[in-house]
């Protein structure tokens, strides 16, 4: 297979083509034209002329509050997300680790919600919090819960970490379980018969050992929180609106709905777009930084 | 002492069961009122359904209703995944297996590009990706051919080859720098051509590899709204499930009866393969993204 001379044979070209083509086509011609589309005043219709407006779609997204909104209202989300769906999945982990009789069926059922869209995962909860919810707090004559939770901003954006976490535990847990699994059993014995109890055995001697698996869920959580779009659309749509900087806007619309309500609700096709950009700018910084502490894990090791 | 790890055993036990209650409740809201009317779920979302019957009239209206149209968008689901996912193995083993077995700046360069690609998220390709395929369309002189892009079979497959082909190259990739040469450069010995060699040697051994692209794949492109929603539209003759679930709730104001039977129906085939093919499906989903 290798060559010395004329390193690339036909057959390398050929089997490379099918893939290299499609992915130009489909993600790099599309990319640098969406690059450059967010420096015009593209509208996509055909027929107008596309013009350079150089920063302006950019100083207008600045000074778009309901961008600077969900890209703090999305952070807010992230930071939630990511410890509460990776506590409810460590625990889970270590509950389908244990001598429980079930495990094996616990284990299928929490990973299972992972499966479903979350489109439908969306409309299923949004019964679930505006008829179930309300008609069992009406029910037990409690005003709190008579009144969807949806309707409040606060509560809405814990109401969407609760339905990502329900799809997302059972998919982190696995990454915990393999590390549980891997961890040496021999070490956590020893502790055992040496009189440490059960806290004391997770807190010094599981979790230290499971400390990368952390690593790799914590960014995972990270770069999907900042993804978030199907259950953010189907469950609240970005509603309910509310105020902020003297503003009338949609409280729980994160960056990716956001993006996608300029582009398609509002017209503002080429502003989306720089939107887009300076999406694509945070999640590449985002896996810079893990980039970065992977090789420093590397050289620890 | 005995006793009380016994009894420390049982309420760990009484708590998993109320956890998987707990978690399974969504799933049984869902199927108690896909069986009930309207009305009795406007009445009281808790009550149980009274007639055995009405689910069997719900599933009737929804696979009636002509926005759903539940056949033929489970059939066009089917089409796409099955297709798309079934080129996606051909071609990123295809590449892979070069790029893996060719040593060189460029073959090297070829796959940074695909991984480096894993970064760009969708939304910022997917404006001028329907701009493009609509120019496509029109120069090319397919736009009134039944091989246009948009509303269409071609170019939804063609677009899950290109966003598909990075994390699929990655795991082939890696999988293969881990099969030994010895048996291709026997097949070279005795005559087999390099196509041949890929086909009938390595490709059977890439298995393991194939059955987790062919989930995390599979499951991603089956779930999916956005795509569908930009290259297909809403309410064109091709769509899929997940927007045929989307557009059925936009269209009514909120008939909870139909709705929940529509996502149960949506729901429906990829339980079922999960119940059958639980092992590998965790397996494959989980190392997918613990790699990527």
């Amino acid at each position: 297979m290798k060559h010395k001379s004329g390193k690339h044979s036909p057959i390398f070209y050929a089997f490379l083509f099918p893939a290299l083509f499609s992915f130009a086509f489909v993600i790099v011609i599309p990319f640098f034209l969406g690059i450059y589309y967010s420096f015009t005043d593209w509208t996509a219709m055909t027929g107008t002329n596309v013009n350079w407006v150089g920063f302006a779609n950019y100083t207008a997204v600045f000074n778009d509050v309901t961008f600077l909104h969900s890209f703090l209202v999305t952070v807010a989300f992230a930071v939630i997300n990511i410890v509460v769906v990776n506590v409810v999945a460590f625990g889970f982990a270590l509950l389908v680790t244990s001598k429980l009789k079930l495990k094996n069926m616990y284990r299928a059922a929490f990973f299972m919600p992972n499966l479903i869209g979350g489109i439908i995962l969306g409309y299923i909860w949004q019964f679930i919090f505006n008829n179930a919810i309300t008609a069992f707090g009406a029910s037990i004559g409690s005003e709190f819960l008579a009144t969807s939770l949806l309707a409040n901003r606060f509560w809405a954006l814990l109401a969407i970490v609760v339905v990502v976490t329900w799809q997302n535990a059972g998919y982190i847990m696995m990454i915990y379980v393999a590390a549980i699994q891997s961890a040496p059993a021999a070490l956590l014995e020893a502790a055992h018969i040496d009189g440490a109890n059960y806290w004391q055995r997770l807190r010094h001697i599981l979790v230290p050992l499971v400390a990368p698996a952390f690593t790799v869920s914590l960014f995972l959580t990270l770069v999907r929180s900042f993804q978030q779009f199907d259950v953010n659309m189907a469950l609240t749509a970005g509603g309910p609106s509310g105020m902020f900087m003297d503003r009338a806007l949609p409280t729980t619309e994160f960056l990716a709905l956001n993006i996608f309500n300029t582009a398609f609700a509002f017209r503002e096709l080429a502003q989306g777009q720089a939107k887009s950009v300076i999406f694509f700018i945070t999640l590449t910084v985002i896996a810079l930084v893990q980039v970065y502490f992977n090789k420093r894990k590397e050289i620890e090791m | 002492m005995k006793n009380f790890f016994k009894r420390n055993n049982i309420i760990a036990e009484l708590f998993a069961i109320g956890l998987f209650l707990l978690y399974m409740l969504p799933f049984l809201m869902v199927i108690i009122n896909a069986s009930k009317p309207v009305l009795d779920i406007i009445m009281d979302p808790l009550s149980l359904p009274e007639s055995p019957t009405q689910f069997i009239t719900n599933v009737q209206a929804v696979m009636d209703s002509p926005v759903v149209r539940y056949a033929s968008s489970f059939l066009s689901s089917t089409i796409i995944t099955v297709i798309s996912v079934t080129l996606l193995v051909i071609i990123s083993s295809m590449a892979a297996w070069v790029l893996v077995r060719t040593k060189s700046g460029l073959s090297t360069a070829i796959f940074m590009l695909f991984v480096a690609a894993m970064v760009i998220p969708f939304q910022v390709v997917m404006f001028p990706l329907i701009s493009w395929f609509h120019r496509i369309e029109s120069v090319t002189g397919l736009l009134n051919t039944p091989f246009r892009l948009l509303q269409n079979y071609p170019g939804i497959i063609f677009a899950y080859m290109g966003f598909g082909s990075s994390l699929s190259i990655f795991l082939y990739h890696g999988f293969i720098k881990s099969v030994p040469l010895e048996l291709e450069e026997a097949a070279n010995i005795d005559g087999c051509t390099k196509a041949g060699t890929f086909f009938r040697i390595v490709f059977p051994i890439l298995k393991p590899i194939t059955v987790t692209v062919i989930i995390l794949n599979g499951i991603w492109i089956w779930n999916d709204y956005l795509l569908p929603f930009i290259v297909l539209g809403a309410g064109n003759d091709v769509q899929t499930l997940p927007l045929a679930v989307a557009n059925f709730v936009g269209s009514f104001v909120r008939r909870w009866d139909l709705i929940l039977t529509s996502t149960l129906m949506a729901m429906l085939p990829i339980v079922i393969v999960f119940l059958f093919l639980q092992k590998h499906i965790i397996k494959g989903m989980v190392e997918g993204s613990v790699k990527g």
